[in-house]
Order: structure tokens, then sequence, then C-alpha cells
């Protein structure tokens, strides 16, 4: 298990900064720096965090029919996503299940930019290249580029000091951008539920440029701890863990990012991986869903601990769960069976032999701030 | 102020003078854990040396703490409960778990003390 973690662009500022390194998807990545994930946390939160994602798998396609051929693996709406936006994707199996999640974003008419996760990011590379090459050119960008995420409400104010159009951006924009002399590709995304940035950069300029933001007032290194209890207070999924392959959309409660157009009454109904399935799920319901958890006590409820009824019948499962530092108490997604997933529903979390009351909840568990236009 | 003595799993123990002993985590294990967000703390009742007596939840994850020595716990710090970033600010004073009776006194003596516990950190830095 020692060999051969690999290093993203900004691994030798992580140890110069003083960061706990953890193995993560097969690289060595900051967990936490001295500031302690807590405060890191409540950091973002409060002022601006730049996350190092380089871990994260960043594929170009190009090609005429890029989109067309994209649209085949995804229940989103590829073809008609104008120039200089991003939206979130799912591949999906035959099954209807999640293969991975994805952020697909619109370059120029003839090239798409895709994020996927770090832990998937080879499978979806063949996977892509099987589907796709016939259609247009796959590229990855393993190598090549960094990607950095700037997030929280004072993001927008440190980087328009080195780069004022962003300024000028909203939710889910995508635009190519000068800095430092290195050509950057930035969306006003993120995984924390705060305004900010992703900022895609050629691995050699990465360093660089995250010295740069990291002199800036407001910004402070944020490891993966934080990150975690971030994208959990903000209701978004960890795939593999929220979500996997023998879990749809549906389940998921993910029906939001399956595209108006690609639904079973849109325009370009179907024609992706599991459509049937989703589309049957969508008219007759699911056994079992996704939901929130506020949990009514201190102690944190997590990933693996069995949900059970007043009665101690188990009615589902965390999928993930910790304290939420922004909320002030502890918080859960879970796996509920649909007939105990009402908002407001009381069970209990199994922690440790002991009955944890818990509530169903609607989330995100705090209001998001994206910057929308 | 008596003597502390440690134990492989960097809790720290106090001989207080009514005979009973008081059980924290090191300053090491507070560090390791990161930010405590949750004590369970042991019943009033007796546990045997190695017994998982309560549980220290922080932002990452939640670890065990074993009692260090068998015997019959007397009083948890309640304090913990409401604030139970106690334990990183003062992981060898406020941030004290619990108190216990051990069945054998003289057990105290054969833990580590403070150079074997300062030796047992070299080796693992």
């Amino acid at each position: 298990m020692s060999d051969s973690l690999r290093y993203t662009p900004l691994h030798a500022l992580h140890l110069e900064l003083g960061a706990r390194m953890v193995p993560f998807a097969g690289y060595d990545m900051p967990v936490q720096y001295p500031l302690g994930v807590l405060k890191e946390h409540l950091h973002t939160r409060a002022q601006a965090g730049l996350f190092d994602v380089s871990h994260m798998g960043q594929i170009l396609l190009r090609g005429a029919q890029a989109a067309q051929a994209l649209e085949r693996l995804v229940p989103v709406d590829i073809i008609d996503l104008p120039q200089g936006l991003q939206r979130y994707a799912l591949f999906t199996n035959e099954r209807g299940g999640i293969l991975d999640d994805l952020m697909v974003a619109r370059l120029a008419e003839d090239e798409l930019l895709l994020v996927v996760n770090a832990a998937c990011k080879q499978q979806d590379l063949d996977y892509l290249r099987e589907q796709l090459q016939a259609h247009c050119e796959v590229l990855p960008l393993f190598e090549e580029r960094a990607l950095l995420a700037l997030q929280g409400p004072a993001a927008v104010e440190a980087l328009a000091r080195l780069a004022p159009e962003v300024a000028q951006m909203t939710f889910m924009q995508v635009r190519p951008v000068a800095l430092l002399d290195a050509h950057c590709i930035f969306s006003r995304s993120g995984y924390t539920g705060e305004d900010g940035f992703e900022i895609s950069v050629p691995a050699p300029a990465a360093e660089a440029l995250a010295r740069h933001l990291l002199s800036q007032p407001e910004v402070q290194p944020i490891g993966l701890g934080a990150r975690d209890s971030l994208r959990l207070e903000a209701g978004l999924c960890l795939y593999g863990h929220d979500m996997d392959s023998a879990t749809t959309p549906v389940q998921a409660s993910l029906s939001w990012a399956i595209s108006k157009a690609r639904r079973s009454d849109g325009a370009r109904a179907g024609g992706f991986p599991g459509a049937e399935v989703l589309f049957a799920q969508q008219r007759d319901g699911v056994a079992r869903k996704r939901v929130g958890l506020l949990v009514q006590a201190r102690s944190p409820v997590r990933e693996g601990a069995e949900v059970v009824d007043a009665t101690g019948q188990t009615v589902g499962q965390v999928t993930s769960g910790g304290f939420g530092p922004s909320l002030e108490a502890p918080m859960a997604m879970a796996y509920i069976d649909n007939e105990h997933t009402a908002l407001g529903t009381e069970l209990f979390a199994l922690v440790r032999g002991k009955s944890i009351p818990v509530r169903v909840s609607k989330m995100p568990f705090v209001a998001p701030r994206y910057q929308r236009n | 102020m008596s003597e502390l003595r440690f134990t492989e799993d960097h809790e720290w123990l106090r001989a207080e003078a009514d005979g009973s002993v008081t059980v924290g985590i090191t300053a090491y294990a507070q560090q390791a854990l990161g930010d405590v967000v949750y004590v369970q703390l042991p019943e009033l009742q007796h546990y045997d040396r190695g017994d998982e007596a309560a549980t220290v939840e922080s932002v990452k994850a939640a670890s065990g703490v074993y009692m260090p020595l068998t015997g019959e716990v007397l009083e948890v710090n309640q304090q913990l409960a409401d604030q139970p970033e106690l334990v990183n600010e003062q992981p060898l004073g406020q941030g004290w778990f619990f108190r216990f009776r051990p069945s054998d006194p003289a057990a105290l003596a054969a833990l580590l003390d403070e150079d074997a516990y300062a030796r047992l950190l070299a080796a693992t830095a």
C-alpha cells in the first residue's frame, strides 16, 4: 500500500504549509492544515478558502459531434448547453445506476470540458474512449492541468484583484481567463454551497497561482476534511458514498439533474443508458430514496449507521454523516424506505448500540449562497 | 501535583489523594484527533482493562477511549457535554474524561512514566 501515491502539482506547497497528508483516491492529499477542520470550514463560509482539487479528472472532448455524442451517455441536455455555461451531469448504466457524476462545460461550439471524480477518472476515460472515439476527440488533461477551487463570500473579491472580469460571471458560467500569463478556465461553481470559482490551470503554473491566491488577505488553504463537511451542509452527494452504480438518480433524489429535454415527455426523450428504468421509477416511485437527517442530539451519526423507526424496525442506512460546524449540530444523508421520508418524520439512528433521535429534513442544511443572475 | 502515568493509547492517568485515578487523553492524542465535537462518556460502573469506556468524536472520525486499568468509574466530566472543545484546549486540565477507583491500586505504577511516554512519542514521530 506504500507504493506510488500520486502527487498533485501543489504537493510541495501543501507540505510547506504544514498540511496533514492522507491517501485519497490514489493521491497524497491534504486533509487539513494547521488551522484545523473546524476553523477551515468556518473560514470558508466567512471569507474564502483555497482547495487543491487537482486529483479530479479533467477531460476535453473536441469535435463537431462532441455534444451529440456525449448526450448518449448522460440524461442531460448537452446539445443545447450554451457556450460559456456548465451543467451537472451523471453517467448512467443500463440499470439506471450512476457510474459517476461530473460537470460538463461548453467551452466552444465543438469543445466540452468534463470534470470527473478522482476515483473514477481512469474508468471514465476508458468509457469515453470506447463510446465516443468514433465521434470526437477524447483528450485527458490529467497531467497537463491542475484544478483549484476558491470558495466563500470573499472569493470574488480576492479573484477580481487578479482578473477583474470574473466579477461579472454568474453561477455556472464558464470563461477562459489569462491569469499570470497562464491560460486558465474559470467556472463560477464549487462543492461548498458558497459562491466561488473553480480554476483549471496548466500544471506548471498552478503553484504560482495558488501562492498568489494565498497571499490575498481573505484566503486560507482548506483541506479535504472541511471540503467534506462543507459539501454535506450544502446537501451535495459524494460519489461512492451517497450514490454508486447500484443507485439511480431517482433514488438519489437527483431527478432535478435529468434535463427537461431528456425526460419521458421531453423533446429528445431518453436515448441514454437506463432511460426506461429511470422513467419507470419517476412514474411509479421508488422503494427507498436519499433524504437529509437532522440529528436531535450532540452525537454525530456517521456513514453505515442503521436507521430504525419507533418500533425498532430497520428503515434505512446513513451514507454520509458528521458534525456541521456552521449548522452547529450533527447531520446526515441516508437512504430511507419511502413511507418514512416525509419531512419531519422522527426516526432513530443506531450509534454504538444507542438510539439517537433524528428527523427527516430538507436539504441543503445550510442555505446556499450561489451567485445566480 | 502528583506525577502522571500514560498508556500506549495516549491516555494520561493521575492518582488523586483519595485513591481514585483521573483519566484523560494526551496533547498528542487531541492533536491527532483534530477538533473534538462530542464525547460519549462512560457509565458509572465497573469496566475491565481494555474495555471501550468512552468515545471521542472529532470532525473527522470516532475514536475509542479504553479503560486503562480495571476498576469502577466514579465520576465523569459533565462539562464535556456542552464544551467538548475542552479536550483540545486543555487536554491535561479541564478536558479530563472520568475518574475511577482501580481494583489494583499498585497497577498504576506499572504504566508508562513521563520519560517512557516521551520516548514512545519520539519513536512514533
